[in-house]
């Protein structure tokens, strides 16, 4: 790419990739964006496309910004902002991200070590520890809840039984608990493939050296392998963050959003599909652009620093 | 303190015996160098020393106590390691100071310690910097550093310079044998390359196949060689080795001569030969000559001013008295 004409004929050929991205991109925000200005309740008769159904007449609308809906200003964001469920919403998303980060990585890395260890059988088990990741979230949180949770049939409430104990019913006495073991259980296998990867570029002359200078196995995990991992662990939390702000299969198939389980997304699900208020919900999607866009300044904050490396 | 004596030491890993049982005795301040062919067990002896790897018979004494079945961290040694093994994420400081924190050491101590060990380094500059800002040579003197402050029984490096450029590593040889001669301690070094043997060691180890070929000082070995192996392997270019009718005439399998023991003529002598390459160092200029029975090609070492060509023929005449002999089985007719 050295030449001038190489140069803008590489740009040419990348225009199209790029429109195509900026479009994908730009349409569904601006779509939410204007939309949550708007008035927009499908049951009380609003509607869109009045000219007619083709594609051409929902574009002109979109271009003129839906004239046919009424402009209401900040109005969705106050009311959506100014209900109760909105700081629960965005209290119970946190702790779910938070709480799935802490296990997946505490967890990733003991499994990570203790797959890295030469065994009988190795490329099975790992083939094993990867599987839940290929199930689906709506299948996995059914299974779930079906064949571990229930409080009758589940294998839990045998188990507790076998013992004597009343069985715990986990999706209303603890649903937090059981949502966060639940998609954890789902992102577990991510975070060992990454950190297992991590391990096995870890230099054994590092950790001889260690082990000559006097460092025992707890001072070789801290101070040689921990740090080692520190970027794996950095890539680990910044895209699971990413698509655990956006759970949602999973509090729809177990809870429903009951028993303090509503997060912002399935706010904005409820808002927009059960109370059919469509601007209301667009209101509700800004906000958690905003959300996202905190929580990951805030990680880059504290994690990025170690990506500069 | 730093005497080390293997007793009929011996490695396996599964069926395979990588170190036939092996006597080996190190006194206290020696620099003994383990050197020897790629594969010829010299880095696996220096981690059965280190305790890195567990021996499959026989015992190691360090100091006269039997630390066969101690662990690394106790046995007082330290160790210098081919990729240098800094621990990235630290600063100099920091890589330095590791095994003085493990073992909870004063820190007024510890600084004390590090700036005595930067200075004797030249590494005071670098102290804050990480190890991936570092040069080569740089990264080398941390290793030696870190190895320093514990101030151990004895260092052990593995290749250390195999990872340098060949000046660099002129320089590096010179300053690990100031630091050899400064601090008294004892050194086990290994290597492939047999002009570190020669340049540093006291005592030289020759391995092959975990058999100790020879041990004895640098000139020993380079005047009586005990058999064919050393011979070929210690001395720079290699010795020549003479089968057939002209090792016969002196009652042996083999005759070896060193390319530094030949005369060369281009009137008269016992050998005649054609010029292959003649590579001119300016000093010395080492001639491959072939069409010598027994022997092609072979090199001999002349002066800097001979003046031959490609496909010139010169007589060659080795000097007797630096004539080696070899029996059938390879071993040195005194």
């Amino acid at each position: 790419m050295a030449t001038q004409s190489s140069r803008s004929a590489a740009r040419i050929m990348m225009a199209p990739a790029v429109f195509l991205l900026l479009v994908w991109m730009l349409v569904p925000l601006s779509l939410t964006l204007i939309l949550s200005f708007k008035r927009f309740l499908p049951l009380r008769g609003d509607r869109i496309g009045e000219r007619g159904d083709g594609f051409g007449d929902f574009l002109l609308d979109y271009i003129t910004g839906f004239p046919t809906l009424d402009w209401v200003g900040f109005q969705n964001f106050a009311s959506f902002a100014s209900s109760g469920a909105f700081a629960d919403a965005v209290v119970t998303t946190l702790v779910i991200v938070g709480g799935v980060l802490a296990v997946s990585v505490i967890f990733g890395i003991l499994l990570a070590m203790l797959l890295d260890q030469p065994m009988w059988g190795q490329g099975v088990v790992r083939i094993l520890v990867i599987a839940p990741f290929f199930v689906m979230p709506t299948v996995s949180a059914l299974v779930w809840k079906n064949m571990f949770m229930d409080p009758t049939n589940g294998l839990f409430s045998h188990l507790w039984r076998a013992f004597g104990a009343d069985p715990v019913v986990w999706l209303s006495d603890v649903p937090m608990f059981s949502l966060i073991l639940i998609i954890s259980w789902q992102w577990l296998p991510f975070a060992t493939l990454i950190l297992l990867t991590a391990f096995q570029s870890l230099d054994s002359e590092q950790l001889e050296a260690a082990e000559m200078d006097g460092a025992g196995p707890f001072a070789r995990f801290f101070f040689i392998a921990l740090p080692h991992l520190s970027r794996a662990i950095t890539i680990v939390i910044l895209i699971q963050t990413i698509f655990l702000l956006a759970v949602f299969a999973e509090i729809f198939v177990t809870t429903g959003g009951a028993f303090g389980t509503r997060t912002l997304t399935y706010l904005i699900y409820q808002r927009v599909l059960e109370s059919q208020n469509i601007g209301l919900g667009s209101a509700g999607g800004v906000y958690a652009i905003i959300l996202a866009n905190i929580v990951a300044i805030f990680l880059m904050r504290i994690v990025g620093k170690n990506l500069d490396r | 303190m730093g005497r080390i004596t293997l007793q009929k030491v011996q490695k396996k890993f599964g069926d395979v015996e990588v170190i036939p049982p092996l006597d080996l005795e190190i006194n206290d301040g020696e620099f003994v160098v383990f050197v020897g062919p790629s594969g010829c067990g010299k880095s696996t002896l220096l981690r059965l020393i280190a305790g890195l790897e567990d021996v499959s018979g026989g015992q190691i004494n360090i100091d006269g106590e039997d630390a066969t079945m101690v662990p690394p961290a106790k046995r007082k040694l330290a160790m210098v390691f081919q990729s240098y093994a800094l621990y990235p994420h630290m600063t100099v400081r920091k890589n330095i100071a590791f095994p003085m924190r493990m073992a909870k050491m004063d820190p007024a101590e510890q600084n004390k310690r590090i700036e005595n060990a930067a200075a004797a380094l030249n590494l005071t500059d670098y102290l804050d910097r990480r190890p991936g800002q570092l040069s080569g040579g740089q990264r080398q003197r941390v290793a030696i550093g870190r190895a320093i402050v514990r101030e151990p029984a004895a260092f052990l490096f593995d290749e250390p310079l195999s990872n340098l450029d060949a000046a660099l590593r002129v320089g590096m040889r010179m300053e690990i044998g100031e630091l050899h001669k400064k601090l008294d301690t004892t050194m086990i070094y290994v290597t492939h390359d047999q002009v570190e043997a020669m340049t540093m060691a006291d005592k030289i180890v020759v391995l092959r196949a975990g058999h100790i070929e020879q041990v004895g000082s640098p000139l020993e070995l380079y005047r009586t060689p005990r058999n064919t192996f050393v011979a070929g392997f210690i001395g720079s270019p290699k010795m020549n080795l003479i089968e057939g009718a002209a090792a016969a005439e002196h009652n042996a399998q083999t005759i070896g001569i060193r390319p530094e023991h030949l005369d060369v003529s281009t009137t008269a002598g016992k050998w005649e030969g054609t010029v292959g390459v003649a590579e001119h160092l300016g000093s010395d200029t080492f001639i491959h000559i072939h069409g010598i029975e027994g022997c092609d090609p072979m090199t001999v070492r002349a002066g800097g001013e001979v003046s031959v060509k490609h496909g010139d023929t010169v007589f060659l005449t080795p000097q007797a008295e630096h004539l080696h002999r070899f029996d059938a089985e390879g071993l040195r007719i005194a």
